[in-house]
C-alpha cells in the first residue's frame, strides 16, 4: 500500500514540525475546518491532526505537529523526501463561514495552525479578519507572517512580553472587542483548552458568536468508537462527525480537559519506550529538539 | 457407510485453549478439529435430499455437498464446493452463530447432537489456505467498474462475488487495515487477524483492489464514484455507527468506553501489546461491561485477558433473553468472567480526579413482553447498590453511521437513519446498492456476507441489462 510522501518538513518553533504531505485526495476536498487522522509509521497510533493548510493543485496538505508524545515526536522525526504512513480525511464537518463583517481569529501555540486556513476563506467572503496569535514567548508565536499576508491586522501575544502584547490572547481580545470601530462578530478559536474556556467567557457578555475548534481524544474519527465525546449544550455529541467545531458559550470545557488527561501515565510509558528504541542519549530526538530551537530562533 | 453406523457417530469436540491459560493470552480459543475427527464429523452428515440445512444458510453453501467430499478425504472437491457460495468461509467457520442457522435444522439434531458444520467449514477452509493460493478462477473482464464502500463482511464478500464474475472492483476502506468489524470489532481469541490477512490476500489475487484511508462520503462522494470516477455500480457497506451510551451521569469519566473503542483499541491498535503498540487502553483491575451480546461478551472476555482480577457482564434481562451466542456464553464463564442478570446502571461514580470508581445500579424484575417478544425488564424501586469497578464498558448497541448518508441526501433512509433498499438491495440512486449494518442496523458478520452476496448477484444483472 501507498503512504504518503513528505515534500518539505521544518521546524516552526521548539518542538513545533511543520509537514508538507502529498495527499491529493484530502487536499481536493478540504474546506477549512477538516482534518486528518495520521499514523507516522506502520503501527503507530491513529492521531487527529487539523489540516493547516491544503493546495489542490500541487495535491499537498499542510500539517502543524507539536511533539508532545510517542506518536507526535515520530511525526516531528520524519523529513522531506520520507513519508508519512497513514492519512485518512478530509476527516469533521467544514466551518461554517459568512459574511461576518469584522471576525477575531484567536489561535493559542499550535492552534494558530488550525485557524490558519480560516483567515483566508474569511476574507475572500469579504470580512474583516484579525488574529490574535499566542505563544509563551517569541519562538512560540507561529504562523505570525503567513496570516500577516491574508489578515488585515496580526496581533501577537507573548506570556513574557519577549515578542507583542505582553499578556494571554484573551487580554488582546478583550481590548480589541472594546476598542477596535468596527465591532467583533464572530471569534473563532482553537488551542489549549483552558485558553478555549477563557476566550468564550471574554465573549459571552456581549453575545458574539464564538466557535471552538476542539481536538479530543480519537481513534476510527469516521463515527465509529466515541471516544471523542464532547458534552455541547447538555448533549453529548461527537467532534469526529458532529464537529470538531462547536459553539464555545455551550462546550463543557472541563469536561474536555478530564477526558484529554485519561492517557498521560501511558503516555509516557509510550514515549519512554520509543526513546529506548531509538536510543535515548545520542538519540535523534534530542538533536531534533536542538535543530528546532535552532530553526524557529532563526526563523 | 451406512446410516445406521453414521448415527452411531457421536458429534466431534473442538480442541480448545485450557480456560485457565486462555483467560491470559490473546491466542486463539478454538484450535481446529484433528483430521480424522473432521473425516469423522463429515461422515455424521446423513445427506438428506433437499437438505434443511442449506436453507438455513445466509449464502446457501452446499452443505451436504462439501460434507460429502470431505467424508471421502477430498479435500479439493471440498474446498471448490464451498468456496463456491463463500469466498470467506475460514472466518464464517470461526464467528457464525451455526446453532441459529444451519446446525439448528439439521435432522441429527432431532436426536441427539446435529453435525458441527461451522467445526467441518473453519476445518476445509483452513485446510485450502495451507494448500492453495486461489480459491477460484476469475471470468474474463467485463470491463465494468464496481465500487465497494467498506471492506467488511459485507463488502468483501460482494467483492470476491464481483470480482470472480469478471468485473473490476475497488474497495474503499475508511481506516488503515481492510476486515471492518472483523479486524476492529472481533477479537484475535476469536478471529486471528492473519487469517483475515490471509482471506483478504485471497481476493487480492482475484483480482481485487482494496484502497485504504479512503472516507467514501468525505473523500469522494457517492456523485463522484458514479460520476468522474467511472463506476458503473457501488455497493454501500460502510458499517456499524455511532455507539450508544445510555445518557446517564458519568459517562465522561475516565475509564468510559464504548464497546466498539475499547475493543478497536485492543483489536486494531492492539492495545494488549503497549507500549510496543504505542496506543494505550486502561486496563481495569475490575471492570463492568454493559450489555447481553457478541459484543458485550467480546468485551468482557478482553477485560480478562488484559489482566481484569474481575470482569463482570451486567445485563438487565435474564439469562435467556442474553443474545449472545450459547458458546461465548460458554467460554466466557470458564475464563472466569461473572454475570449479574437483572440489573441495569443508573449512574457511573467517579473519583473527585475524573476516574471511575463504581456504578450504581438498579436491579432490575421481568415484566409483560415487549416490541422484541421478550419480557421487558422492570426496575425495582429503591433497588440500588453500587458495584466497585475502574472500567465501565457500554455495550448496547450502535446507531447508524451519518458520514456517508449525510453526504448524499438523495439517498432515502428509514427514519433511524438506515439505508432503504428494495429487495435487490438497490437503493433510491439506480446503480448504487448498500448492504449490512447501514442497511440492517447492528447484525451479524454472515447476514451481510449474504447482503453482500445477494447485491453481487444484482449488480451483475444491473450491469448486463445495461451494456
Amino acid at each position: 500500500m501507498s503512504a504518503y510522501p513528505i515534500r518539505h518538513a521544518r521546524w516552526l518553533a521548539p518542538g513545533v514540525r511543520c509537514l508538507i504531505v502529498e495527499a491529493p485526495r484530502v487536499a481536493r476536498r478540504h474546506r477549512p475546518g477538516h482534518f486528518v487522522i495520521v499514523r507516522p509509521v506502520e503501527g503507530s497510533e491513529r492521531i487527529p491532526l487539523t489540516v493547516a493548510h491544503a493546495d489542490a493543485d500541487a495535491g499537498t496538505i499542510m500539517l502543524v505537529v507539536q511533539a508532545v508524545g510517542a506518536t507526535t515526536r515520530q511525526l516531528c522525526d520524519l523529513e522531506a523526501g520520507g513519508e508519512v504512513r497513514d492519512v485518512v480525511g478530509p476527516l469533521g464537518r467544514p466551518t461554517e463561514l459568512e459574511r461576518f463583517g469584522h471576525v477575531v481569529l484567536v489561535g493559542g501555540g499550535v492552534g494558530t495552525a488550525v485557524i490558519h486556513p480560516q483567515a483566508a476563506a474569511l476574507k475572500k467572503l469579504g470580512n474583516k479578519v484579525s488574529a490574535v496569535i499566542g505563544g509563551r514567548s517569541r519562538p512560540y508565536v507561529i504562523l505570525e507572517e503567513e496570516l500577516g499576508r491574508i489578515c488585515d491586522a496580526v496581533y501577537p501575544c507573548t506570556d513574557d512580553g519577549s515578542h507583542g502584547f505582553h499578556g494571554f490572547v484573551t487580554a488582546r481580545l478583550a481590548r480589541l472587542i472594546d476598542e477596535d470601530p468596527d465591532p467583533v462578530r464572530a471569534v473563532i478559536t482553537a488551542g489549549p483548552v483552558p485558553m478555549m474556556k477563557a476566550v468564550a467567557e471574554v465573549t459571552r457578555p456581549a453575545g458574539i458568536h464564538t466557535i471552538a475548534s476542539l481536538n479530543p481524544i480519537m481513534v476510527d474519527g469516521t463515527g465509529m468508537c466515541g471516544g471523542c465525546r464532547v458534552q455541547v449544550g447538555g448533549k453529548t455529541l461527537f467532534a469526529c462527525v458532529d464537529g470538531p467545531e462547536f459553539d464555545a458559550h455551550r462546550i463543557d470545557f472541563d469536561d474536555l480537559a478530564g477526558r484529554l488527561t485519561a492517557y498521560r501515565s501511558q503516555e509516557q510509558a509510550a514515549l519512554e519506550h520509543l526513546r529506548q528504541a531509538v536510543g535515548e542519549g545520542s538519540c535523534r530526538l534530542a538533536g531534533a529538539v536542538a535543530r528546532a530551537t535552532g530553526d524557529a530562533l532563526g526563523a | 457407510m451406512k446410516p445406521a453406523e453414521r448415527l452411531k457417530l457421536p458429534r466431534q469436540h473442538m480442541p480448545e485453549q485450557p480456560a485457565e491459560a486462555r483467560a491470559r493470552n490473546f491466542r486463539e480459543v478454538n484450535l481446529g478439529l484433528e483430521d480424522r475427527a473432521a473425516i469423522n464429523e463429515a461422515l455424521r452428515c446423513l445427506q438428506c435430499r433437499g437438505a434443511k440445512c442449506v436453507g438455513g444458510c445466509p449464502v446457501g453453501v452446499d452443505i451436504p455437498g462439501f460434507l460429502a467430499a470431505l467424508a471421502d478425504n477430498n479435500l479439493a472437491e471440498a474446498a471448490r464446493v464451498l468456496y463456491a457460495a463463500n469466498v470467506l468461509p475460514a472466518i464464517t467457520g470461526r464467528v457464525c452463530p451455526q446453532e441459529t442457522q444451519c446446525e439448528v435444522s439439521c435432522v441429527r439434531g432431532n436426536k441427539g447432537e446435529p453435525v458441527a458444520v461451522g467445526y467441518l467449514e473453519r476445518y476445509v477452509a483452513d485446510w485450502a489456505a495451507r494448500h492453495w493460493d486461489q480459491v477460484c478462477e476469475a471470468a474474463p473482464p467485463t470491463g465494468r467498474k464496481v465500487a465497494i464502500v467498506g471492506a467488511g463482511p459485507a463488502g468483501l464478500t460482494c467483492a470476491g462475488e464481483l470480482a470472480r464474475r469478471g468485473h473490476a472492483v475497488t474497495v474503499f476502506e475508511a481506516l488503515h487495515k481492510p476486515g471492518g468489524v472483523l479486524v476492529y470489532g472481533i477479537p484475535e481469541f476469536r478471529l486471528p487477524k492473519d487469517i483475515v490477512e490471509r482471506e483478504v490476500d485471497k481476493l487480492r489475487r482475484l483480482g481485487v483492489r482494496i484502497e485504504c484511508n479512503v472516507v467514501i462520503g468525505q473523500t469522494y462522494t457517492i456523485g463522484d464514484l458514479m460520476g468522474e470516477e467511472g463506476f458503473h455500480a457501488v455497493f454501500i457497506a460502510n458499517g456499524a455507527g455511532l455507539p450508544v451510551f445510555q445518557n446517564i451521569p458519568g459517562e465522561s469519566l475516565k475509564g468510559v468506553y464504548s464497546a466498539n473503542e475499547y475493543l478497536t483499541r485492543v483489536n486494531l491498535m492492539e492495545a494488549y501489546r503497549f507500549p510496543e503498540s504505542p496506543t494505550p487502553v486502561i486496563a481495569g483491575r475490575r471492570v463492568v461491561v454493559v450489555g447481553g451480546g457478541n459484543t458485550a461478551m467480546d468485551a468482557v472476555r478482553t477485560a480478562r485477558r488484559l489482566g481484569a482480577e474481575e470482569a463482570l457482564l451486567l445485563y438487565r434481562r435474564s439469562r435467556q433473553e442474553m443474545p449472545a451466542r450459547a458458546e461465548e456464553v460458554k467460554h466466557a464463564e470458564e475464563e472466569g468472567v461473572r454475570f449479574t442478570f437483572l440489573a441495569a446502571p443508573v449512574e457511573v461514580l467517579g473519583t473527585p480526579e475524573g476516574w471511575v470508581r463504581a456504578v450504581r445500579c438498579i436491579r432490575m424484575e421481568l415484566g409483560e413482553p415487549d416490541a422484541s417478544g421478550r419480557r421487558r425488564p422492570v426496575p425495582v424501586a429503591g433497588s440500588e447498590y453500587e458495584i466497585p469497578c475502574d472500567v465501565v464498558v457500554v455495550a448496547i448497541g450502535t446507531r447508524s453511521n451519518p458520514l456517508l448518508t449525510q453526504t448524499t441526501p438523495e439517498l432515502k433512509l428509514n427514519r433511524w437513519g438506515y439505508i432503504e433498499v428494495d429487495e435487490q438491495g438497490m437503493t433510491s440512486i439506480p446503480g448504487v446498492f448498500a448492504g449490512g449494518d447501514i442497511v440492517r442496523g447492528a447484525a451479524t458478520v454472515i447476514l451481510a456476507m449474504g447482503d453482500g452476496k445477494r447485491a453481487a448477484a444484482a449488480i451483475d444483472r444491473y450491469l448486463a441489462a445495461r451494456s
